[in-house]
């Protein structure tokens, strides 16, 4: 699908998540939920600040010297019997997996949760191909059913409740129990071994490589991940190329803080770290093995002042104490990444034009920077956007500025404006690369051209943010 | 080709990092802070031991203290108690020095199928995991913080075994016991500088598989094993 989910514009998007009650209660207890979990694991962990530092330092250093552990990576890899493809581009990504998958005449293809491989739309090309594609994390199975797209990064079928799941199960798989969780779970497990059992390929994506020996390490609680990488002959990880450490000592502390800042727990059930083929005499494993390492607009991240919006583990922290998403939910955002992450980096991978609400979807109440395990300044993200999209509509023709005028406003709320005073920005930094992001890498399917933005005399987000909460919704 | 595509992407991400190519000569800076090293500092295996049980309760595991003598035993009863007709168990080469070879053949005649993971008969250890209820294994290292056993899995200890069955059990030696993951990736990571290759697969396991994808609602057992039952022996 893409990073750009639906056509339907920021305003609908918005409605429809608040005139759904039950994913907007459903939402704001699971933020509640993942907040205190993440707030008792740190306490627990203890030195959280510390914890926070070194991840930061960690990611910073890696990031500085990215083609240096990617060639390690790479070199390990190949070294274990794998192989490696460098993607520049999402289309070069799903070329050389649709091939992979064709070479072997696979019929049937298990999945793990992975992020990248919806940014880059992996599935509807396998599907394409004519194979079929089997989303095996619990709440992806459920969307995939429905057809429809995740909305939280971390349990992304939060939108629906068991009664949906039971009637979609019921329907689509011949269900008859329960909507009791425990049964529709064991439902899914029975369903899901026969897949696992059969499946030619198996795709999951990647929590961290680790430079220094090639391993490959997925982060999960149910297991699936381990099922994709044990059974099937064929293995492809895809991997977003930021998405690695130096050592396994630096995967201790990143996997530490991402299990800690996600769901509250010192560590989840599974943490797996495969490296290449299985070895000789091994059974089970894969015999053929690839690392997909993708780049579609990150590198042109590299180098600006958002660099370390690249050092996101994908916890969802950030969205976890959101209160804009806790109103609108995940949908709204339109994007494979939801909440102040996704704020900040869809603009950054899929350029401003079709995304220039996002940086106002928030308060700027600093709280997502507050809760980022590994302290990306997410809100300064968020104002620099504004700066840029303001300075950008400047120079726009004069029919589009007057339809800027609303952005320019909320740009300037006293917030925003005291914020920007206080990091002592007296002028806007030059944005090199500028023109390059606005491109954007744009290779989306599901693109249009319809530029979607409130007219300037609608109610601004900020004004309809408050007017919802004197509603006493929430 | 094993490796596709590297120079360009690599020469521009140098580009965008505005410098020339880092081909070498790159180590790790020295970090300002490591809290990891603080965690259980100083804490004996007894004390470790008793982290690991607390921790049972909060990752939904059954935990049980054995001696060397009593081990088969405390093993047939958890067996037993999770319906175990069906057990496969990796090969192990402390399988010996624990008795467990033995206890192992017998218990074919207790009634109970047994499997010992044997590379020669290929995919059928698979289907054979599959069918089973309940998988045994030992653990390599033991994290006491988090409660987790770490395999470092070969060609006698499948990934099949702690994966397939309903329920898993862990034999966990006391001397396997250390504060936290820190220690097991200092050690990977020392055994890798000294040439020794990883494992093609490293699991941490922390109890039984569960997800939250419904409602919230924690549900324990999903695509992995549904119950967890870790065995420490006293073997020190
Ligand atoms: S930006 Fe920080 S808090 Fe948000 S998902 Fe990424 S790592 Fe987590």
């Amino acid at each position: 699908m893409g990073i750009k989910i639906g056509n339907a514009p920021f305003r609908d998007r918005v409605q429809e998540g608040i005139e759904n009650d039950f994913m907007r209660g459903a939402v704001s207890s699971a933020q509640g939920r993942f907040r205190s979990g993440r707030l008792k694991a740190a306490e627990e962990l203890g030195d959280w600040e510390d914890w926070r530092t070194l991840g930061e330092e960690i990611r910073s250093h890696t990031l500085q010297n990215l083609d240096f552990y990617l060639e390690q990576l790479s070199e390990q890899v190949s070294k274990r019997g794998g192989k490696v493809f460098f993607a520049q581009t999402a289309e070069e990504a799903n070329e050389y997996i649709q091939n992979v998958v064709k070479k072997k005449e696979a019929k049937k293809i298990v999945k793990s949760k992975s992020m990248v491989t919806e940014e880059i739309g992996l599935n509807e090309t396998l599907e394409r191909a004519g194979a079929e594609v089997v989303e095996t994390d619990l709440g992806e199975w459920i969307l995939q059913m429905d057809e429809d797209p995740p909305s939280h990064i971390v349990t992304p079928a939060l939108h629906k409740n068991k009664e949906q799941i039971r009637e979609t199960f019921a329907s689509k798989k011949g269900y008859k129990n329960s909507d009791l969780p425990e049964e529709l779970a064991t439902f899914a497990r029975e369903q899901l071994r026969k897949e696992f059992l059969s499946a030619d390929v198996g795709i999951t994506g990647c929590n961290f490589a680790v430079a220094e020996s090639g391993a490959v390490t997925f982060v999960t609680n149910e297991g699936n991940a381990r099922l994709v990488t044990a059974l099937p002959e064929t293995q492809i990880s895809v991997m977003g190329m930021e998405r690695l450490v130096p050592t396994w000592e630096e995967l201790d502390v990143m996997v530490s803080l991402l299990t800690r800042a996600a769901v509250g727990q010192k560590l989840t059930s599974y943490v797996t770290s495969i490296t290449g083929t299985k070895q000789e005499d091994e059974v089970d494993g894969p015999e053929d093995y690839h690392l997909v390492i993708v780049d579609n607009g990150r590198s042109r991240i590299l180098g600006t002042e958002f660099q370390s919006a690249l050092h996101c583990i994908r916890c969802a922290a950030c969205i976890n104490v959101c209160p804009v998403y806790r109103h609108v939910g995940g949908h709204s955002y339109g994007s494979v990444y939801p909440g102040p992450i996704g704020a900040v980096l869809t603009p950054l991978l899929d350029g401003y034009e079709d995304h220039k609400d996002l940086p106002y979807a928030s308060t700027l109440c600093a709280a997502c920077t507050e809760a980022c395990p590994v302290k990306i300044p997410l809100h300064e993200h968020l104002v620099r956007h504004r700066e840029i999209i303001v300075e950008k509509e400047k120079k726009s023709p004069k029919s589009e500025r007057m339809m800027m005028d609303g952005f320019a406003k909320w740009g300037s709320h006293p917030a925003a404006y005291k914020l920007s005073t206080k990091m002592a920005r007296k002028a806007l930094k030059p944005w090199t690369k500028d023109d390059v992001i606005q491109d954007g890498p744009g290779p989306l399917k599901g693109w249009t051209d319809v530029r979607d933005f409130p007219a300037p005399s609608e109610q601004t987000f900020r004004a309809w943010f408050k007017t919802r909460q004197k509603g006493g919704r929430s | 080709m094993s490796i596709q595509n590297r120079e360009s992407f690599l020469n521009n991400v140098a580009d965008q990092l505005g410098r020339k190519r880092r081909s070498k000569g790159v180590t790790r800076p020295q970090y300002s802070v490591e809290p990891q090293w603080r965690v259980f500092e100083g804490a004996t295996q007894d004390e470790l031991v008793d982290k690991l049980e607390d921790q049972c309760r909060v990752i939904h595991t059954h935990f049980k203290r054995s001696t060397m003598d009593t081990l088969t035993e405390v093993i047939s009863q958890s067996i037993e108690e999770n319906d175990g007709h069906a057990v496969v168990a990796a090969d192990d080469q402390r399988n010996d020095e624990y008795g467990l070879t033995s206890f192992y053949e017998n218990l074919h005649d207790e009634g109970v199928a047994f499997h010992l993971w044997d590379p020669s008969s290929g995919r059928e250890n698979v289907h054979f995991a599959e069918r089973a209820d309940v998988g045994i294994t030992f653990s390599d290292v033991t994290l006491a913080e988090s409660g987790t056993v770490t395999l470092f899995n070969h060609q006698g200890n499948g990934r099949s075994i702690s994966l397939l069955p309903r329920t898993y059990i862990a034999i966990i030696p006391k001397s396997t016991l250390v504060p936290r993951m820190s220690q097991a990736v200092r050690h990977i990571h020392k055994a890798h500088a000294d040439g020794v290759d990883v494992s093609s697969c490293v699991s941490f396991i922390t109890g039984p598989s569960n997800s939250a994808d419904i409602e919230m609602n924690l549900i324990v057992g999903v695509h992995g094993p549904v119950k967890a039952t870790y065995i420490v022996v006293e073997d020190m």
